[in-house]
């Protein structure tokens, strides 16, 4: 059968048709429903960071500054790079929070490694607990959060933070800190940091989540929180962290 | 290198976050607190020789009082929203209940002390004077006229009661705000159970050295003779408290030394360095040493009026100096180190911000304004007939 360029125009507008009404009506029954409602109960949010694993390249921290408009200068997630000589204080840089990565070390004989910092999502947290209204919060899935319609801009909370993971936004004058994406976990995605880390060095993890790896994570390794001293019951978990970092 | 960082910083804590506002915030606090004991040193305690200060003390006080929200507010990200501190308050958090305890002391007992004070000279003036100004004391009666040698007396027992809750109140309200640094467990410099106590003493010193120095100004203001067993009484106790101040400071100190924990490294070299001036030299040497000296010569010498009276300007303004120096070492000290122990940062006063130079020294300006409209409005040394009143109601 010869189809003239007359059919063709006919079926492409057919389809054109077709697809306009689907498209519509998608609108209007507000399309594919999530195929399950996030339940803040169901979940108790952290995460896991294989030191060994994390290589300084500072994709984290570029993806969560382009995910969360972080503003410049300020920084809800980076990079440190230690450098541990036996018997000295340890040499620790973090240029530009390790947003464009580290310049090469010029050191052979020292133990290097890198840290990636963010909020601990602490269970007590001291933010919380000092907040004079009650703007800072753990949500029911375990992530710290500050409600900016509510922030005083005090800065309490930045002063109680044992691990300088708050700021004040410089240009809505309210504290701001990481959210753990939680415009995205609670869609089912994980943090921009997570998914931007090349060698899966950070990992979101769900505690209530039985079949998490977390659990076996916990249990096959050598783990510590950051100043396990201040009782904080913090929620980011390292994996073989040294002693030397603060 | 980031300017201005030595070492490590986490990156946040490059920029401080509590600035020259704050530091006036506990300073004018105590100022309030301070005052307020001298003049509770009259009342329940009836140390009689301090009468003359009575009125100015308190004074002293609300002017301070009305004006030590101010910083803070203007230090605020949100100064509109600053009222859920009152409507949502978090009970958790010291500063929300701290604005409880403030209102408490505004309230109850500082505003109704001087009412009850004031009340038969309001009631005199108000039937005396003419105008906007009979208008002003008609309104400050609040509508109780009666004066009465019965009604004086009922006011001396209300003011009474109210002077003994204040004490517990003048303390809770500074030592509050030592807390308010103390329970800071994420910052070695403020993390002391010690805190609230030196906060409180140290006020007390301030605020009585405060009241000293205006009363001497205000003597030679309205040309009046000194009344020196009252400025020899009120040196006394201010070289009391200002002993436990700088005993329980050095007590800090050197518990701090001797047991050198993983942050005293960091503290000691900060200073050693960029708190070497404001703390060695300005809080402990000027501020401390030579007032501590000129205030004990004083108590174990005879000197002449004259000499004392030197020693005692001397000695209250360079506490005053001391204390000032002392709120900035803790509040801006406590930011200049990293909370990872292993940099420093700095900290410059900016001159016409809103957190600047200008604004703090307004501020400091303000109180001495409301000063003089209420020495103005309610004057401090009323007449001898009134004194001699206020005296047999008293009785």
């Amino acid at each position: 059968m010869d189809i003239t360029r007359r059919d063709l125009i006919g079926i492409g507008t057919k389809l054109l048709v077709l697809g306009s009404v689907g498209a519509t009506l998608e609108q209007i029954t507000g399309a594919a429903p999530p195929s399950e409602a996030y339940q803040m109960a169901d979940h108790w949010w952290g995460m896991i960071i294989d030191i060994d694993k994390c290589i300084g390249c500072g994709n984290c921290v570029r993806a969560c500054s382009k995910e969360n408009n972080v503003p410049q200068g300020y920084y809800r997630t980076w990079v440190e790079r230690y450098e541990v000589e036996e018997g000295k204080q340890p040499r620790v840089e973090s240029p530009n929070g390790a947003m464009d990565g580290f310049p090469p070390s010029t050191r052979t004989d020292v133990k290097s490694f890198f840290v990636p910092k963010l909020c601990n999502h602490c269970a007590d947290s001291p933010c919380v607990q000092v907040c004079p209204v009650g703007a800072t919060f753990v949500s029911p899935d375990g992530v710290v959060l500050v409600d900016e319609s509510y922030c005083l801009g005090c800065r309490y909370c930045v002063q109680a933070c044992p691990y300088g993971c708050r700021y004040l936004h410089p240009a809505k004058d309210t504290v701001d800190k990481c959210t753990l994406c939680y415009h995205r976990i609670t869609q089912g995605l994980t943090t921009a940091c997570c998914e931007n880390c090349p060698t899966g060095a950070r990992q979101l993890v769900d505690f209530k989540n039985p079949h998490d790896p977390v659990h076996a994570f916990l249990r096959d390794n050598k783990v510590e929180v950051l100043k396990p001293y201040m009782a904080t019951q913090a929620k980011v978990y390292y994996k073989d962290l040294d002693g030397s970092v603060r | 290198m980031i300017p201005g960082v030595d070492g490590f910083m986490y990156p946040n804590e490059v920029e401080l976050q509590w600035s020259l506002l704050i530091v006036l915030y506990p300073y004018i606090t105590g100022l309030v607190a301070g005052a307020f004991i001298l003049a509770s040193l009259e009342r329940v305690f009836k140390v009689e020789a301090v009468r003359p200060t009575y009125r100015l003390a308190l004074l002293t006080a609300l002017a301070f009082l009305l004006v030590a929200p101010l910083p803070l507010q203007l230090h605020l990200g949100h100064p509109e929203r600053s009222i859920e501190m009152y409507l949502t308050p978090h009970r958790s958090s010291a500063m929300a209940m701290f604005g409880f305890v403030y209102l408490w002391y505004l309230t109850v007992v500082l505003l109704l002390e001087i009412w009850l004070e004031y009340r038969a000279d309001i009631v005199r003036m108000a039937q005396t004077t003419t105008g906007l100004t009979r208008l002003v004391y008609k309104v400050l009666t609040l509508g109780s006229e009666n004066v009465s040698t019965a009604a004086r007396i009922i006011d001396d027992k209300v003011g009474y009661t109210v002077t003994v809750i204040g004490i517990p109140s003048a303390f809770l309200l500074h030592g509050y705000v030592g807390f308010i640094f103390g329970s800071i467990k994420a910052n070695p410099w403020w993390s002391s159970p010690l805190m609230p106590i030196v906060f409180l003493f140290s006020a007390m010193s301030s605020g009585i050295a405060a009241v000293l120095l205006l009363y001497m100004l205000s003597m030679q203001v309205k040309k009046r003779p000194i009344d020196m067993p009252c400025l020899d009484t009120v040196a006394r106790y201010l070289f009391y408290c200002f002993v436990i101040d700088f005993t329980l400071e050095m007590l800090d100190l050197i518990h701090r030394t001797y047991e050198a924990d993983e942050s005293f490294r960091s503290l000691d070299f900060m200073v050693h360095t960029r708190l070497f001036f404001s703390q060695v030299i300005l809080q402990i040497c000027l501020g401390t040493l030579v007032p501590l000296a000129l205030l004990a010569a004083t108590q174990l010498f005879k000197f002449g009026a004259l000499a004392r009276r030197a020693m005692y300007i001397t000695a209250g303004s360079l506490i005053m100096i001391g204390i000032f120096a002392m709120r900035w070492n803790v509040v801006i000290g406590g930011q200049l180190f990293s909370k990872s122990f292993l940099g420093y940062t700095t900290y410059k006063v900016a001159f016409a911000t809103r957190e600047g130079l200008v604004p703090a020294i307004a501020l400091m300006l303000l109180p001495f304004a409301i000063f003089l409209l209420l020495v103005k409005l309610l004057p401090p040394w009323p007449e001898r007939e009134v004194v001699d009143a206020a005296g047999e109601g008293r009785a």
